[in-house]
Protein backbone atom coordinates (compact mmCIF):
# COMPACT_ATOMS: atom_id res chain seq x y z
CA UNK A 1 0.00 0.00 0.00
CA UNK A 2 1.27 3.42 -0.84
CA UNK A 3 1.51 5.81 2.06
CA UNK A 4 2.48 8.83 0.05
CA UNK A 5 2.00 9.46 -3.69
CA UNK A 6 3.06 12.39 -5.82
CA UNK A 7 1.34 13.25 -9.08
CA UNK A 8 2.97 15.49 -11.65
CA UNK A 9 4.64 17.52 -8.91
CA UNK A 10 6.35 20.69 -10.12
CA UNK A 11 8.14 23.24 -7.99
CA UNK A 12 9.40 26.62 -9.19
CA UNK A 13 11.71 28.99 -7.36
CA UNK A 14 10.76 32.13 -9.24
CA UNK A 15 11.62 31.30 -12.86
CA UNK A 16 13.74 28.29 -12.04
CA UNK A 17 12.03 24.92 -12.18
CA UNK A 18 13.46 22.81 -9.37
CA UNK A 19 11.13 19.80 -9.66
CA UNK A 20 10.02 18.89 -13.17
CA UNK A 21 7.01 16.64 -12.76
CA UNK A 22 7.61 14.01 -10.09
CA UNK A 23 5.44 10.88 -10.02
CA UNK A 24 6.41 8.61 -7.17
CA UNK A 25 4.74 6.27 -4.71
CA UNK A 26 6.22 5.62 -1.27
CA UNK A 27 5.34 2.30 0.34
CA UNK A 28 4.30 2.03 3.99
CA UNK A 29 6.81 0.49 6.44
CA UNK A 30 9.54 1.00 3.90
CA UNK A 31 12.64 3.13 3.88
CA UNK A 32 13.16 4.98 0.62
CA UNK A 33 16.42 6.79 -0.07
CA UNK A 34 16.54 9.86 -2.32
CA UNK A 35 19.96 10.13 -3.92
CA UNK A 36 21.50 12.32 -6.56
CA UNK A 37 24.10 15.08 -6.97
CA UNK A 38 23.83 18.39 -5.13
CA UNK A 39 21.09 20.60 -6.52
CA UNK A 40 19.16 17.71 -8.09
CA UNK A 41 16.05 18.59 -6.07
CA UNK A 42 16.03 15.71 -3.57
CA UNK A 43 15.87 17.96 -0.49
CA UNK A 44 13.33 20.18 -2.21
CA UNK A 45 11.17 17.12 -2.88
CA UNK A 46 11.49 15.98 0.73
CA UNK A 47 10.35 19.38 1.95
CA UNK A 48 7.25 19.18 -0.23
CA UNK A 49 5.84 16.35 1.88
CA UNK A 50 5.47 18.42 5.05
CA UNK A 51 5.06 21.71 3.21
CA UNK A 52 8.29 23.20 4.55
CA UNK A 53 8.67 24.95 1.19
CA UNK A 54 5.88 27.26 2.37
CA UNK A 55 8.62 29.16 4.19
CA UNK A 56 10.31 30.00 0.88
CA UNK A 57 8.56 33.10 -0.36
CA UNK A 58 9.09 32.65 -4.10
CA UNK A 59 8.39 28.90 -4.27
CA UNK A 60 5.36 27.85 -6.29
CA UNK A 61 4.10 24.29 -6.38
CA UNK A 62 1.73 22.56 -8.81
CA UNK A 63 0.54 18.97 -8.84
CA UNK A 64 -0.65 16.80 -5.98
CA UNK A 65 0.76 14.82 -3.07
CA UNK A 66 -1.67 12.26 -1.68
CA UNK A 67 -1.43 11.30 1.97
CA UNK A 68 -4.26 9.68 3.93
CA UNK A 69 -6.65 10.34 1.02
CA UNK A 70 -5.94 14.05 1.31
CA UNK A 71 -4.01 16.33 -1.00
CA UNK A 72 -1.11 17.81 0.94
CA UNK A 73 -1.10 20.75 -1.46
CA UNK A 74 -4.84 21.26 -1.09
CA UNK A 75 -6.33 24.30 0.63
CA UNK A 76 -8.18 22.27 3.27
CA UNK A 77 -5.12 20.63 4.81
CA UNK A 78 -4.18 21.51 8.39
CA UNK A 79 -0.44 22.13 8.53
CA UNK A 80 -0.38 21.38 12.24
CA UNK A 81 -1.93 17.92 11.78
CA UNK A 82 0.06 17.25 8.63
CA UNK A 83 3.36 18.00 10.33
CA UNK A 84 2.46 15.86 13.32
CA UNK A 85 1.80 12.93 11.01
CA UNK A 86 4.82 13.63 8.81
CA UNK A 87 7.79 14.46 11.02
CA UNK A 88 11.16 15.75 9.88
CA UNK A 89 14.77 15.35 11.01
CA UNK A 90 17.30 17.88 9.76
CA UNK A 91 20.95 17.82 8.79
CA UNK A 92 22.02 19.83 11.82
CA UNK A 93 20.68 18.37 15.07
CA UNK A 94 18.31 21.05 16.33
CA UNK A 95 17.01 20.22 19.79
CA UNK A 96 15.25 23.06 21.57
CA UNK A 97 17.27 24.75 24.31
CA UNK A 98 15.28 22.87 26.95
CA UNK A 99 15.83 19.76 29.01
CA UNK A 100 15.79 16.38 27.25
CA UNK A 101 12.41 15.64 28.78
CA UNK A 102 10.87 18.93 27.70
CA UNK A 103 12.23 18.54 24.18
CA UNK A 104 10.35 15.30 23.72
CA UNK A 105 7.27 16.38 25.67
CA UNK A 106 6.92 19.81 24.06
CA UNK A 107 5.11 18.88 20.87
CA UNK A 108 3.08 16.34 22.79
CA UNK A 109 1.82 18.83 25.38
CA UNK A 110 0.72 21.24 22.68
CA UNK A 111 -0.95 18.59 20.55
CA UNK A 112 -3.09 16.99 23.24
CA UNK A 113 -3.82 17.67 26.87
CA UNK A 114 -2.63 14.46 28.47
CA UNK A 115 -2.13 13.50 32.10
CA UNK A 116 1.45 13.70 33.34
CA UNK A 117 1.78 9.93 33.69
CA UNK A 118 0.86 9.41 30.02
CA UNK A 119 3.33 12.06 28.91
CA UNK A 120 6.06 10.46 31.05
CA UNK A 121 5.35 7.13 29.43
CA UNK A 122 5.30 8.51 25.89
CA UNK A 123 8.56 10.37 26.47
CA UNK A 124 10.17 7.17 27.68
CA UNK A 125 8.78 5.14 24.78
CA UNK A 126 9.93 7.72 22.22
CA UNK A 127 13.42 7.91 23.68
CA UNK A 128 13.62 4.10 23.68
CA UNK A 129 12.42 3.93 20.07
CA UNK A 130 15.10 6.44 19.14
CA UNK A 131 17.64 4.24 20.94
CA UNK A 132 18.89 7.04 23.14
CA UNK A 133 17.05 6.15 26.37
CA UNK A 134 19.97 4.36 28.02
CA UNK A 135 22.22 7.33 27.48
CA UNK A 136 19.84 10.04 28.71
CA UNK A 137 17.58 8.35 31.25
CA UNK A 138 19.62 9.67 34.17
CA UNK A 139 19.93 13.12 32.62
CA UNK A 140 16.35 13.89 31.57
CA UNK A 141 16.38 17.30 33.26
CA UNK A 142 19.64 18.39 31.65
CA UNK A 143 19.70 20.71 28.67
CA UNK A 144 19.57 18.77 25.39
CA UNK A 145 22.12 21.15 23.85
CA UNK A 146 24.75 19.71 26.18
CA UNK A 147 24.75 16.24 24.60
CA UNK A 148 26.87 15.02 21.69
CA UNK A 149 25.71 15.62 18.12
CA UNK A 150 24.63 12.02 17.65
CA UNK A 151 22.70 12.02 20.90
CA UNK A 152 21.09 15.33 19.98
CA UNK A 153 20.03 13.89 16.65
CA UNK A 154 18.43 10.89 18.32
CA UNK A 155 16.69 13.20 20.82
CA UNK A 156 15.29 15.04 17.79
CA UNK A 157 14.05 11.72 16.39
CA UNK A 158 12.43 10.94 19.76
CA UNK A 159 10.84 14.38 19.77
CA UNK A 160 8.98 13.66 16.53
CA UNK A 161 8.16 10.05 17.46
CA UNK A 162 6.39 11.30 20.60
CA UNK A 163 3.63 12.93 18.54
CA UNK A 164 2.96 9.57 16.81
CA UNK A 165 3.77 10.28 13.16
CA UNK A 166 3.20 7.92 10.25
CA UNK A 167 5.97 9.19 8.04
CA UNK A 168 9.49 10.27 8.99
CA UNK A 169 11.44 12.52 6.64
CA UNK A 170 15.19 12.75 7.12
CA UNK A 171 17.29 15.38 5.37
CA UNK A 172 20.88 14.07 5.43
CA UNK A 173 20.57 13.22 9.11
CA UNK A 174 24.10 11.90 9.54
CA UNK A 175 26.18 14.19 7.35
CA UNK A 176 27.06 16.43 10.32
CA UNK A 177 27.98 13.47 12.53
CA UNK A 178 31.04 11.31 13.10
CA UNK A 179 31.04 7.70 11.78
CA UNK A 180 30.20 6.10 15.14
CA UNK A 181 27.24 8.41 15.75
CA UNK A 182 26.14 7.86 12.15
CA UNK A 183 26.18 4.10 12.63
CA UNK A 184 23.97 4.46 15.71
CA UNK A 185 21.48 6.62 13.80
CA UNK A 186 21.44 4.05 10.99
CA UNK A 187 20.76 1.24 13.47
CA UNK A 188 17.94 3.31 14.96
CA UNK A 189 16.41 3.87 11.54
CA UNK A 190 16.62 0.15 10.72
CA UNK A 191 14.46 -0.50 13.80
CA UNK A 192 12.04 2.31 12.99
CA UNK A 193 11.33 1.26 9.41
CA UNK A 194 9.32 -1.69 10.70
CA UNK A 195 6.66 0.68 11.99
CA UNK A 196 7.06 3.85 9.99
CA UNK A 197 7.31 5.02 6.41
CA UNK A 198 10.75 6.58 6.13
CA UNK A 199 12.11 8.82 3.37
CA UNK A 200 15.77 9.74 3.70
CA UNK A 201 17.80 12.15 1.61
CA UNK A 202 21.43 11.18 1.63
CA UNK A 203 24.68 12.07 -0.10
CA UNK A 204 26.21 8.88 1.10
CA UNK A 205 25.54 6.11 -1.44
CA UNK A 206 26.89 3.41 0.88
CA UNK A 207 24.40 4.56 3.48
CA UNK A 208 21.54 4.32 0.97
CA UNK A 209 22.68 0.84 -0.04
CA UNK A 210 23.03 -0.28 3.59
CA UNK A 211 19.75 0.82 5.06
CA UNK A 212 17.13 1.60 2.40
CA UNK A 213 14.65 -0.78 0.79
CA UNK A 214 14.00 1.38 -2.21
CA UNK A 215 16.10 4.06 -3.86
CA UNK A 216 15.13 6.98 -6.04
CA UNK A 217 17.83 8.53 -8.19
CA UNK A 218 17.22 12.14 -9.13
CA UNK A 219 19.02 14.43 -11.54
CA UNK A 220 18.30 18.03 -12.40
CA UNK A 221 14.74 18.05 -11.01
CA UNK A 222 13.72 14.72 -12.60
CA UNK A 223 13.42 11.21 -11.27
CA UNK A 224 15.77 9.20 -13.48
CA UNK A 225 15.21 5.82 -11.95
CA UNK A 226 13.54 4.30 -8.92
CA UNK A 227 13.19 0.77 -7.64
CA UNK A 228 14.33 -1.72 -5.01
CA UNK A 229 17.71 -0.63 -3.68
CA UNK A 230 19.41 -3.93 -4.61
CA UNK A 231 18.20 -3.80 -8.19
CA UNK A 232 19.02 -0.13 -8.65
CA UNK A 233 22.55 -0.50 -7.30
CA UNK A 234 23.34 -3.84 -8.99
CA UNK A 235 21.59 -3.56 -12.30
CA UNK A 236 20.59 0.03 -13.02
CA UNK A 237 18.53 0.36 -16.17
CA UNK A 238 19.56 3.89 -16.95
CA UNK A 239 23.06 4.86 -18.10
CA UNK A 240 23.00 8.08 -16.00
CA UNK A 241 22.15 6.09 -12.86
CA UNK A 242 24.99 3.73 -13.58
CA UNK A 243 27.41 6.60 -14.18
CA UNK A 244 26.40 8.32 -10.95
CA UNK A 245 26.62 5.16 -8.86
CA UNK A 246 30.04 4.46 -10.31
CA UNK A 247 31.26 7.93 -9.39
CA UNK A 248 31.56 9.25 -12.94
CA UNK A 249 29.87 12.50 -11.89
CA UNK A 250 28.28 14.17 -8.85
CA UNK B 1 58.14 51.12 3.58
CA UNK B 2 58.20 47.33 3.67
CA UNK B 3 54.96 45.46 4.34
CA UNK B 4 56.15 44.16 7.72
CA UNK B 5 57.19 47.64 8.80
CA UNK B 6 53.90 49.09 7.59
CA UNK B 7 52.06 46.43 9.55
CA UNK B 8 53.97 47.31 12.71
CA UNK B 9 53.28 51.02 12.29
CA UNK B 10 49.58 50.42 11.64
CA UNK B 11 49.32 48.20 14.72
CA UNK B 12 51.01 50.88 16.87
CA UNK B 13 48.68 53.60 15.55
CA UNK B 14 45.62 51.48 16.30
CA UNK B 15 46.94 50.74 19.78
CA UNK B 16 47.36 54.45 20.44
CA UNK B 17 43.74 55.09 19.40
CA UNK B 18 42.49 52.34 21.68
CA UNK B 19 44.61 53.68 24.53
CA UNK B 20 43.06 57.14 24.00
CA UNK B 21 39.54 55.74 24.36
CA UNK B 22 40.41 53.76 27.46
CA UNK B 23 42.28 56.69 29.03
CA UNK B 24 39.39 59.10 28.47
CA UNK B 25 37.01 56.64 30.10
CA UNK B 26 39.34 55.95 33.02
CA UNK B 27 39.96 59.68 33.50
CA UNK B 28 36.22 60.44 33.60
CA UNK B 29 35.35 57.57 35.89
CA UNK B 30 38.19 58.16 38.30
CA UNK B 31 37.55 61.92 38.48
CA UNK B 32 33.87 61.42 39.23
CA UNK B 33 34.50 58.67 41.75
CA UNK B 34 37.44 60.34 43.49
CA UNK B 35 35.53 63.60 43.87
CA UNK B 36 32.20 62.02 44.73
CA UNK B 37 32.80 58.96 46.88
CA UNK B 38 34.12 60.92 49.93
CA UNK B 39 30.77 62.73 50.11
CA UNK B 40 28.77 59.50 50.19
CA UNK B 41 27.28 58.47 53.48
CA UNK B 42 24.25 56.64 54.75
CA UNK B 43 22.81 60.02 55.72
CA UNK B 44 23.33 61.36 52.16
CA UNK B 45 21.54 58.38 50.61
CA UNK B 46 18.62 58.32 53.03
CA UNK B 47 17.69 61.95 53.70
CA UNK B 48 15.65 64.32 51.52
CA UNK B 49 17.29 67.17 49.63
CA UNK B 50 17.45 70.70 51.04
CA UNK B 51 16.74 73.80 49.01
CA UNK B 52 18.70 76.33 51.08
CA UNK B 53 20.42 74.69 54.01
CA UNK B 54 23.40 72.40 53.84
CA UNK B 55 23.30 68.68 54.60
CA UNK B 56 20.61 67.60 52.13
CA UNK B 57 20.51 64.09 50.72
CA UNK B 58 19.20 62.44 47.56
CA UNK B 59 16.77 59.79 48.77
CA UNK B 60 13.78 61.12 46.78
CA UNK B 61 15.80 61.63 43.62
CA UNK B 62 17.28 58.15 43.81
CA UNK B 63 13.86 56.60 44.32
CA UNK B 64 12.33 58.73 41.54
CA UNK B 65 15.02 57.59 39.11
CA UNK B 66 14.36 53.95 39.91
CA UNK B 67 10.58 54.32 39.83
CA UNK B 68 10.71 56.16 36.53
CA UNK B 69 12.95 53.44 35.16
CA UNK B 70 10.50 50.72 36.16
CA UNK B 71 7.55 52.57 34.64
CA UNK B 72 9.47 53.28 31.44
CA UNK B 73 10.38 49.62 31.06
CA UNK B 74 6.79 48.59 31.78
CA UNK B 75 5.66 50.72 28.86
CA UNK B 76 8.54 50.24 26.45
CA UNK B 77 9.38 46.56 26.92
CA UNK B 78 6.11 45.09 25.53
CA UNK B 79 6.21 47.57 22.64
CA UNK B 80 9.84 46.78 21.89
CA UNK B 81 9.36 43.01 22.08
CA UNK B 82 6.30 43.26 19.84
CA UNK B 83 8.02 45.32 17.18
CA UNK B 84 11.21 43.27 17.33
CA UNK B 85 9.27 40.02 16.93
CA UNK B 86 7.37 41.52 14.02
CA UNK B 87 10.48 42.83 12.29
CA UNK B 88 12.55 39.71 12.78
CA UNK B 89 10.01 36.89 12.59
CA UNK B 90 7.04 38.00 10.52
CA UNK B 91 7.92 40.91 8.28
CA UNK B 92 9.24 40.20 4.82
CA UNK B 93 11.76 42.56 3.28
CA UNK B 94 9.65 45.17 1.57
CA UNK B 95 9.15 48.94 1.55
CA UNK B 96 7.05 48.82 4.73
CA UNK B 97 9.72 47.16 6.85
CA UNK B 98 12.28 49.47 5.25
CA UNK B 99 10.17 52.41 6.37
CA UNK B 100 9.82 50.93 9.86
CA UNK B 101 13.54 50.45 10.22
CA UNK B 102 14.23 53.98 9.01
CA UNK B 103 11.64 55.30 11.48
CA UNK B 104 13.36 53.45 14.29
CA UNK B 105 16.77 54.80 13.30
CA UNK B 106 15.48 58.37 13.10
CA UNK B 107 13.75 57.99 16.45
CA UNK B 108 16.95 56.70 18.00
CA UNK B 109 18.92 59.70 16.78
CA UNK B 110 16.46 62.35 18.03
CA UNK B 111 18.20 64.65 20.52
CA UNK B 112 16.78 63.91 23.97
CA UNK B 113 16.05 67.57 24.65
CA UNK B 114 13.79 67.59 21.59
CA UNK B 115 12.02 64.49 22.91
CA UNK B 116 11.65 66.31 26.25
CA UNK B 117 10.15 69.45 24.72
CA UNK B 118 7.82 67.38 22.56
CA UNK B 119 6.69 65.49 25.67
CA UNK B 120 6.22 68.80 27.45
CA UNK B 121 3.96 70.21 24.72
CA UNK B 122 1.97 67.03 24.13
CA UNK B 123 1.64 65.32 27.51
CA UNK B 124 2.33 67.98 30.11
CA UNK B 125 0.36 70.79 28.43
CA UNK B 126 -2.03 69.31 25.88
CA UNK B 127 -3.09 66.16 27.72
CA UNK B 128 -2.91 67.90 31.13
CA UNK B 129 -0.68 65.22 32.62
CA UNK B 130 1.33 68.02 34.23
CA UNK B 131 4.93 67.55 35.29
CA UNK B 132 4.63 63.96 36.32
CA UNK B 133 6.34 60.61 36.45
CA UNK B 134 3.90 59.44 33.78
CA UNK B 135 4.87 62.23 31.34
CA UNK B 136 8.51 61.45 32.05
CA UNK B 137 8.04 57.73 31.52
CA UNK B 138 6.34 58.29 28.16
CA UNK B 139 9.07 60.68 27.01
CA UNK B 140 11.71 58.17 28.08
CA UNK B 141 9.82 55.47 26.19
CA UNK B 142 10.23 57.48 22.98
CA UNK B 143 13.86 57.72 23.73
CA UNK B 144 14.35 54.12 24.83
CA UNK B 145 12.10 52.26 22.38
CA UNK B 146 14.34 52.33 19.27
CA UNK B 147 17.42 51.10 21.11
CA UNK B 148 15.51 48.43 22.94
CA UNK B 149 13.77 47.27 19.76
CA UNK B 150 17.07 47.00 17.95
CA UNK B 151 18.82 45.10 20.70
CA UNK B 152 15.92 42.64 21.03
CA UNK B 153 15.79 42.25 17.26
CA UNK B 154 19.49 41.45 17.35
CA UNK B 155 18.96 38.86 20.06
CA UNK B 156 16.20 37.21 18.00
CA UNK B 157 18.26 37.28 14.81
CA UNK B 158 21.07 35.46 16.62
CA UNK B 159 18.84 32.39 17.11
CA UNK B 160 19.57 29.87 14.39
CA UNK B 161 16.90 29.25 11.76
CA UNK B 162 17.24 25.53 12.48
CA UNK B 163 15.29 26.21 15.69
CA UNK B 164 12.43 27.78 13.74
CA UNK B 165 12.43 24.84 11.32
CA UNK B 166 12.38 22.41 14.23
CA UNK B 167 9.30 24.08 15.67
CA UNK B 168 7.45 24.29 12.37
CA UNK B 169 8.33 20.72 11.39
CA UNK B 170 6.89 19.54 14.69
CA UNK B 171 3.54 21.06 13.78
CA UNK B 172 3.87 24.14 15.98
CA UNK B 173 2.35 27.33 14.63
CA UNK B 174 4.68 30.24 13.95
CA UNK B 175 3.48 31.95 17.12
CA UNK B 176 3.96 28.83 19.24
CA UNK B 177 7.46 28.46 17.90
CA UNK B 178 8.26 32.08 18.68
CA UNK B 179 6.73 32.08 22.15
CA UNK B 180 7.85 28.63 23.19
CA UNK B 181 11.25 28.30 21.52
CA UNK B 182 12.66 31.48 20.02
CA UNK B 183 11.90 33.94 22.83
CA UNK B 184 13.23 31.67 25.61
CA UNK B 185 16.34 30.97 23.56
CA UNK B 186 16.84 34.71 22.97
CA UNK B 187 16.21 35.58 26.61
CA UNK B 188 19.86 36.07 27.63
CA UNK B 189 20.36 38.58 24.81
CA UNK B 190 17.07 40.30 25.57
CA UNK B 191 17.89 40.66 29.27
CA UNK B 192 21.29 42.12 28.44
CA UNK B 193 19.70 44.62 26.07
CA UNK B 194 17.08 45.63 28.64
CA UNK B 195 19.62 46.21 31.40
CA UNK B 196 21.95 48.21 29.16
CA UNK B 197 19.09 50.41 27.99
CA UNK B 198 18.07 50.77 31.65
CA UNK B 199 21.48 52.30 32.28
CA UNK B 200 20.88 54.91 29.61
CA UNK B 201 17.40 55.70 30.87
CA UNK B 202 18.72 56.01 34.41
CA UNK B 203 21.23 58.65 33.41
CA UNK B 204 18.93 60.69 31.17
CA UNK B 205 18.28 64.30 32.20
CA UNK B 206 17.37 66.49 29.22
CA UNK B 207 14.22 64.58 28.28
CA UNK B 208 13.01 64.73 31.88
CA UNK B 209 13.53 68.39 32.80
CA UNK B 210 10.39 69.38 30.89
CA UNK B 211 8.35 66.25 31.53
CA UNK B 212 8.95 64.77 34.98
CA UNK B 213 9.77 68.21 36.31
CA UNK B 214 12.48 69.62 38.52
CA UNK B 215 10.87 69.43 41.89
CA UNK B 216 10.85 66.60 44.38
CA UNK B 217 7.84 67.11 46.62
CA UNK B 218 7.91 65.40 49.98
CA UNK B 219 6.41 61.95 49.60
CA UNK B 220 5.26 59.44 52.13
CA UNK B 221 7.06 56.12 51.71
CA UNK B 222 4.50 54.30 53.80
CA UNK B 223 1.49 55.25 51.68
CA UNK B 224 1.07 52.40 49.23
CA UNK B 225 -2.02 53.80 47.50
CA UNK B 226 -0.85 55.01 44.05
CA UNK B 227 -3.91 57.25 43.75
CA UNK B 228 -3.16 59.22 46.87
CA UNK B 229 -1.37 62.52 46.19
CA UNK B 230 1.43 62.08 48.72
CA UNK B 231 2.06 58.40 47.96
CA UNK B 232 5.53 57.56 46.69
CA UNK B 233 3.87 55.42 44.03
CA UNK B 234 1.62 58.17 42.64
CA UNK B 235 2.57 58.40 38.93
CA UNK B 236 0.98 61.85 38.55
CA UNK B 237 3.32 63.65 40.92
CA UNK B 238 6.30 65.66 39.69
CA UNK B 239 9.55 63.82 40.24
CA UNK B 240 13.04 65.16 40.00
CA UNK B 241 15.45 62.35 39.15
CA UNK B 242 19.06 61.98 40.15
CA UNK B 243 20.40 63.18 36.81
CA UNK B 244 18.06 66.19 36.78
CA UNK B 245 19.06 66.95 40.37
CA UNK B 246 22.72 67.06 39.39
CA UNK B 247 21.90 69.45 36.57
CA UNK B 248 19.77 71.66 38.83
CA UNK B 249 22.22 71.81 41.72
CA UNK B 250 24.92 72.87 39.29
CA UNK B 251 22.89 75.54 37.48
CA UNK B 252 20.74 77.10 40.17
CA UNK B 253 21.71 75.44 43.42
CA UNK B 254 21.90 77.89 46.33
CA UNK B 255 22.77 75.45 49.09
CA UNK B 256 26.26 76.07 50.48
CA UNK B 257 27.24 72.45 49.86
CA UNK B 258 25.99 72.36 46.24
CA UNK B 259 29.36 71.25 44.92
CA UNK B 260 29.66 68.28 47.21
CA UNK B 261 26.02 67.27 46.64
CA UNK B 262 26.59 67.34 42.90
CA UNK B 263 29.79 65.33 43.22
CA UNK B 264 28.21 62.77 45.50
CA UNK B 265 25.09 62.42 43.36
CA UNK B 266 27.23 61.99 40.23
CA UNK B 267 29.19 59.24 41.93
CA UNK B 268 25.96 57.46 42.90
CA UNK B 269 24.67 57.77 39.34
CA UNK B 270 27.86 56.36 37.85
CA UNK B 271 28.02 53.54 40.38
CA UNK B 272 24.42 52.51 39.69
CA UNK B 273 25.01 52.55 35.92
CA UNK B 274 28.20 50.52 36.33
CA UNK B 275 26.21 48.07 38.45
CA UNK B 276 23.65 47.81 35.64
CA UNK B 277 26.41 47.00 33.18
CA UNK B 278 28.00 44.33 35.33
CA UNK B 279 24.59 42.92 36.15
CA UNK B 280 23.78 42.75 32.43
CA UNK B 281 26.88 40.68 31.77
CA UNK B 282 26.42 38.48 34.78
CA UNK B 283 22.74 37.71 34.18
CA UNK B 284 23.24 37.40 30.43
CA UNK B 285 26.06 34.91 30.88
CA UNK B 286 24.18 32.98 33.54
CA UNK B 287 21.03 32.72 31.41
CA UNK B 288 23.05 31.79 28.35
CA UNK B 289 24.68 28.96 30.25
CA UNK B 290 21.34 27.84 31.58
CA UNK B 291 19.73 27.89 28.14
CA UNK B 292 22.55 26.16 26.29
CA UNK B 293 23.46 23.88 29.20
CA UNK B 294 27.12 22.98 28.90
CA UNK B 295 26.64 21.02 32.07
CA UNK B 296 27.99 17.69 30.89
CA UNK B 297 29.76 15.92 28.07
Amino acid sequence: MSMLTTENLHLYYGQKEALKGIDLAFEAQTMTALVGPSGCGKSTLLRCFNRMNDQVSNAKITGSIWFDRENVNGPAISLVTLRQKIGMVFQQPNPFPFSVYDNVAYGLRLAHSLPKAVIDERVETALKQAAVWDEVKDHLTENAMGFSGGQQQRICIARLLAVLPKVILLDEPTSALDPISSAKIEATLMQLKRDYTIIIVTHNLQQAARISDRTVFMLDGNVIESGPTQTLFMTPENQQTSDYLNGKFG
Amino acid sequence: MTPTRLDKVATKVIEVFVACVVLILLFLLSTILIQGVPHLSWHFLTSPSQSFAAGGGIVDQLFNSLYLLVLTLLISLPLAIGSAVYLNEYASDNWLTGLLRTAIEVLSSLPSVVVGLFGYLLFVIHFHFGFSILSGAIALTFFNLPLLTRSIEGALAAISDTQREAGLALGLSAWRTIRGVILPAALPGIVTGVILSAGRVFGEAAALIYTAGQSAPVVNYTNWNPLSSDSFLNPMRPAETLAVHIWKVNTEGVTPDAVSISAGASAVLIIVILLFNFLARLIGRHLYRKMTGNSNK
